[in-house]
């Protein structure tokens, strides 16, 4: 079934007549159909979610501690208040690390402060003050502490700041207080500018102090930094080996599977190679401006665009480097075309929607087309207005895009587009399951992955298919009906 | 080694593959890592008595809780009402996290709303948000109630949650009628359980219902119990003994709803007429104690109604809970039931000499805690280390009452308040044969390799284990399944070396 660019456009109306005039107006001018020649998806984006339809974002806290500064492996991440937000979000988001866990290592742990109502009424700071004293004693190989402040801290006038400072002298070591209350912003976007912020403020001006022999690093002409990849399902690592098989030194991981040291290290790379641009574009600028560090962004989903990226990597590089590219794309081409053999004709024409965070909305779209799909619609859950830009470039025109979009509205959508796949996330799943729809979960990437690279690529058709080709959607509905 | 087309690895396999292994080799050089000496010193150090002394001298420090927060608690039992969307009042990022737990575990859509407050909320109050919230969620989700519950920001900032929905309602943003019952779960007071308990208060609160005359029928409280088709086990056990009844209320739909392909956003089973004429009732029967407090003592006070706590669960606790309905309503113990019960006490004898003596750490919500202990009590098992993050006195009381009352409970200790943090250190320096608790345990399986047996919530990486009911003697059986057999799995884990350890590795167990 396919649906024209003006009956998507219908589609929009009908499904905003559902709500009260009010918030009509609000919701309309995230929802659009994207047009040849457009700069942009024709959206309206980062704003306030509308209270009471069923937002599928999260906080700044979310961004700051699940996201940002989670997944480095070494330093201890506390979640500095009521219980619940740690809870919610241990061990939520497969930042796949080597390390032993409780020991270097913490990635899987919940440390927080538990705020019970008398830390409320009498603050927290002595307490957290006396909590780093314990961190230290049975954690000693930890490399620092960052104190992601939960929606409380920010009410009852914590100093977090004075404590961090305090204690990261005490103890010798970084302790980063993080202000990513769950209150701040609009999504946990904001929490991931937070973060940026502090790794600004409280790594690299210390860091920057320190010297490479101090650090043990002998710069190369070669060293890049991988930022934003938060290495889920192991993203990162089938990222780097393409990065290393091109000759290129990578120095850092910031921060899926990354250490403290590597953070300190990223901006004493020759390139800052990007993959979540929503996420960690604010440090990237930051190196740029301040160290002057060029940044790039790639797309390592799908061979057309791991093959792209390749040659543009290679193109800051010199001739060795961009010969080997050309070595690496070409060594891969004939497992690619193997997969792509298997998997494109039980996939062809299948028709996607996406929704999801970051720079999957718009990254996954060629992969998805290398398999012969075509994505209908998209949207990220707490995108800007140069995402939505960035997006033309991937998009077909016609192509449905919604911003924040609603549980209603993502109903609404699927039922009446009628997609073969929606790919989403985990409170997405399974109403889209419960309608026989197919679907893939693009935020963990439904338990499997990587899906970077080549080797990723694979195992993203491999999961396509599975998902798309399962005979269990075929015994939803009762055969006497 | 690229992939096989035929042979596609994920993680689980493609990373121990050299050129990875040779890639974390690589990235080693600058990760400075503490040496493997070092790390393996520190690692031993942790399994240590001096560790568990300076662990246990914890005063402000958290670590691995077995527990989370009100909020939680209160939209469970709000989805066992028939319509209801629970609303949460204060950051949207909550609900976000709220949905994905329950869904990670049930592997259920849950639908939940939130007020979205951000910064100018903070400032000013949440009342805008909500009467925006509660007219948009009316208008799309046409829920038939919407039950309200707040996050810890609302709570810090003193939002007036009553004052609110009445504004709401004056200015037509939701009929002057309609339900929507509210309350207060800030984090940082109890937890889960505890805003379980104050949802339900709110809900009976504000349907309340007329006293008129006596409907002849029970009511049953579940408590915060994620084993949902118990609902369904104990309304066949009630109606095989013509007990009429209400369960408040019966979530069991809304976590275990068919594929028909169709998604119905609202699965409560108790319907609100139900609900208002609950205050009609003969009585209240709890099956958890900690989790129902303060709704018992609103049932007592304000319907005038007896409440009692029984829990069906393993033999005695089903006994007891059978016998005393026999005695409250006249009504014998059928048949049926009996039968039920023997085939549940053969599966036990049948297989108590692979139980009988094993030692084993248990930790989980109190109610949780006190049904298995009482389970695997009567099994002969010996409970050595059990820890409740969320515990208050007289749950220790009851715990310690009925280790007290078997010659096998005798080597246990209640650990209240403690996190899984400390339960390392207890099953390091005091090693066990067996740890039952949530996926969480996992990590200390890892650690200590004492293996697992999954009971609670949240469990992540099992699939369907909370399909089967806990309750009743038949439940028993599926809690003796789960123990037994992973019992038996790990004897053959342990003897599975050929020409080594498989001279044991049997056939027949």
């Amino acid at each position: 079934m396919t649906t024209t660019a003006s009956e998507k456009r219908q589609i929009i109306k009908e499904v905003l007549a559902a709500y009260p005039e009010k918030s009509r107006k609000k919701r309309e001018k995230h929802l659009n159909v994207t047009e040849e020649g457009k700069s942009d998806c024709g959206v309206k984006s980062n704003i306030k979610s509308v209270p009471g339809v069923m937002t599928t974002r999260g906080c700044a806290y979310a961004g700051a501690k699940g996201v940002v500064w989670g997944p480095v492996k070494d330093m201890i991440h506390l979640s500095h208040g009521p219980v619940g937000c740690g809870y919610y979000s241990w061990s939520g988001r497969r930042n796949y690390y080597i390390g032993t866990t409780g020991v270097d290592t913490f990635g899987t742990m919940q440390f927080t402060s538990d705020f019970q109502e008398r830390d409320i009424v009498f603050g927290g700071d002595k307490k957290l003050d006396k909590l780093i004293d314990e961190l230290e004693t049975l954690f000693p190989l930890s490399k620092g502490i960052t104190i992601e402040s939960e929606c409380p801290i920010g009410l009852i006038g914590d100093d977090i700041e004075a404590v961090a400072k305090k204690k990261s002298k005490q103890i010798g070591k970084p302790v980063v207080p993080v202000r990513c209350e769950g209150f701040r912003g609009v999504s946990q976007s904001l929490g991931h500018h937070i973060a940026n912020d502090t790794v600004r403020d409280w790594v690299f001006t210390k860091s920057d102090k320190i010297s490479n022999e101090e650090l043990g690093f002998t710069p190369s002409p070669y060293d890049v930094s991988v930022i934003g990849d938060y290495n889920i399902g192991g993203d990162a690592w089938s990222s780097r080996i393409l990065l290393e098989e091109i000759g290129l030194r990578v120095i850092s991981q910031f921060s899926g599977d990354g250490t403290l040291h590597e953070v300190m290290l990223s901006h004493r790379a020759k390139l800052n190679l990007i993959h979540c641009y929503r996420s960690m574009n604010y440090l990237c600028r930051h190196m740029e401006e301040k160290y002057g560090i060029p940044w790039l962004e790639y797309n390592f989903f799908g061979p057309t665009e791991i093959a792209r990226s390749l040659r543009m990597i290679a193109a800051r590089f010199d001739e060795t480097i961009q010969a080997k590219a050309e070595e690496v794309i070409a060594k891969y081409q004939p497992q690619m075309d193997a997969v792509i053999a298997k998997y494109r004709p039980r996939l062809e024409g299948k028709r996607v929607m996406l929704m999801v965070g970051g720079l999957r909305p718009r990254h996954v779209i060629p992969a998805f087309r290398d398999l012969g799909m075509e994505v209908i619609g998209t949207g990220y859950e707490f995108g800007h207005g140069d995402d939505y830009q960035r997006t033309t470039h991937y998009t077909d025109p016609g192509t449905l895009i919604y911003d924040d979009v609603t549980a209603y509205e993502f109903e609404e959508f699927a039922r009446k587009l009628k997609p073969d796949l929606i790919a989403s996330g985990i409170k997405e799943k399974y109403v889209f399951q419960k309608m026989a729809l197919p679907f893939r979960q693009m935020h963990s990437w439904d338990y499997s992955g990587p899906y970077h690279g080549y080797d990723g690529f694979a195992i993203f058709a491999r999961d396509m298919d599975l998902a798309l080709n399962s005979p269990t959607w075929g015994l939803v509905q009762k055969p006497w009906q | 080694m690229a992939q096989n087309v035929e042979r596609i690895n994920d993680h689980a396999r493609l990373f121990h593959q050299p050129e990875y292994q040779e890639l974390f080799a690589r990235k080693r050089e600058f990760e400075n890592c503490p040496s493997p000496e070092e790390v393996q010193r520190v690692a031993e150090w942790t399994k240590s008595w001096d560790y568990r002394e300076k662990n246990f001298a914890r005063e402000a420090l958290t670590v691995n809780p077995a527990k989370a927060c009100q909020p939680l608690g209160a939209i469970f039992a709000a989805a066992g009402f028939e319509g209801t969307l629970p609303f949460v009042h204060g950051s949207q990022g909550c609900v976000a996290y709220f949905r994905t737990h329950l869904t990670r575990h049930f592997k259920e859509p849950f639908a939940a709303v939130s007020s979205s407050m951000t910064e100018d909320a903070a400032v000013f109050g949440g009342l805008k948000n909500m009467i925006e919230g509660l007219m948009n969620a009316y208008t799309l989700y046409k829920p038939t109630m919407i039950a309200l519950c707040t996050t810890c920001m609302a709570e810090v900032i003193g939002d007036d949650l009553g004052a609110f929905i009445t504004t709401a309602k004056n200015e037509g943003a939701i009929p002057k009628e309609f339900p929507v019952p509210y309350a207060h779960t800030p984090s940082f007071v109890g937890s889960h359980i505890t805003g379980y308990d104050n949802m339900l208060t709110g809900i009976l609160t504000e349907l309340g219902g007329e006293k008129t005359t006596p409907n002849g029928k029970w009511n049953f409280i579940p408590g915060f119990d994620t084993y949902v088709t118990n609902n369904r086990e104990l309304d066949r056990i009630l109606n095989l003994m013509d007990i009429p009844h209400t369960i408040l209320a019966d979530n069991s739909d809304a976590f275990d709803s068919p594929n028909e392909g169709e998604y119905v956003m609202y699965n409560g089973k108790t319907t609100l007429a139900e609900t208002r004429d609950a205050v009609n009732a003969e009585g209240t029967i709890a099956l958890q104690a900690y989790s129902t407090q303060k709704t018992r003592g609103f049932i007592e006070t304000e319907w005038g109604q007896p409440t009692y706590v029984l829990r069906p669960f393993g033999i005695r606790g089903t006994d007891a809970f059978l016998m005393k309905l026999s005695e409250l309503t006249g009504k014998p113990i059928p048949r049926q039931l009996e039968i039920e019960r023997g085939r549940a006490v053969d599966a036990m004898t049948d297989s108590q000499a692979w139980l009988h003596g094993k030692r084993f750490a248990l930790y989980g919500d109190p109610d949780l805690v006190l049904s298995v202990l009482s389970f695997t009590l009567e099994m002969g098992m010996e409970p050595v280390h059990i820890v409740v993050t969320n515990s208050n006195e007289s749950f220790e009381a009851e715990a310690k009452a009925l280790l007290a009352s078997y010659p096998n409970g005798s080597g246990a200790t209640v650990w209240g308040g403690k996190d899984l943090w400390h339960l390392r250190s207890l099953m390091f320096t005091e090693p066990v044969d067996l740890l039952i608790g949530n996926s969480y345990g996992k990590y200390l399986w890892r650690d200590t390799h004492t293996p697992i047996v999954r009971i609670g919530y949240p469990l992540f990486d099992r699939h369907h284990l909370h399909r089967y009911p806990t309750l009743g003697y038949q439940g028993a059986i599926n809690l003796l399944n789960w123990i037994v057999n992973t019992v038996l799995d790990e004897l053959d884990r342990q003897t599975i070396i050929p020409a080594k350890t498989d001279i044991s590795f049997d056939l027949i167990r």
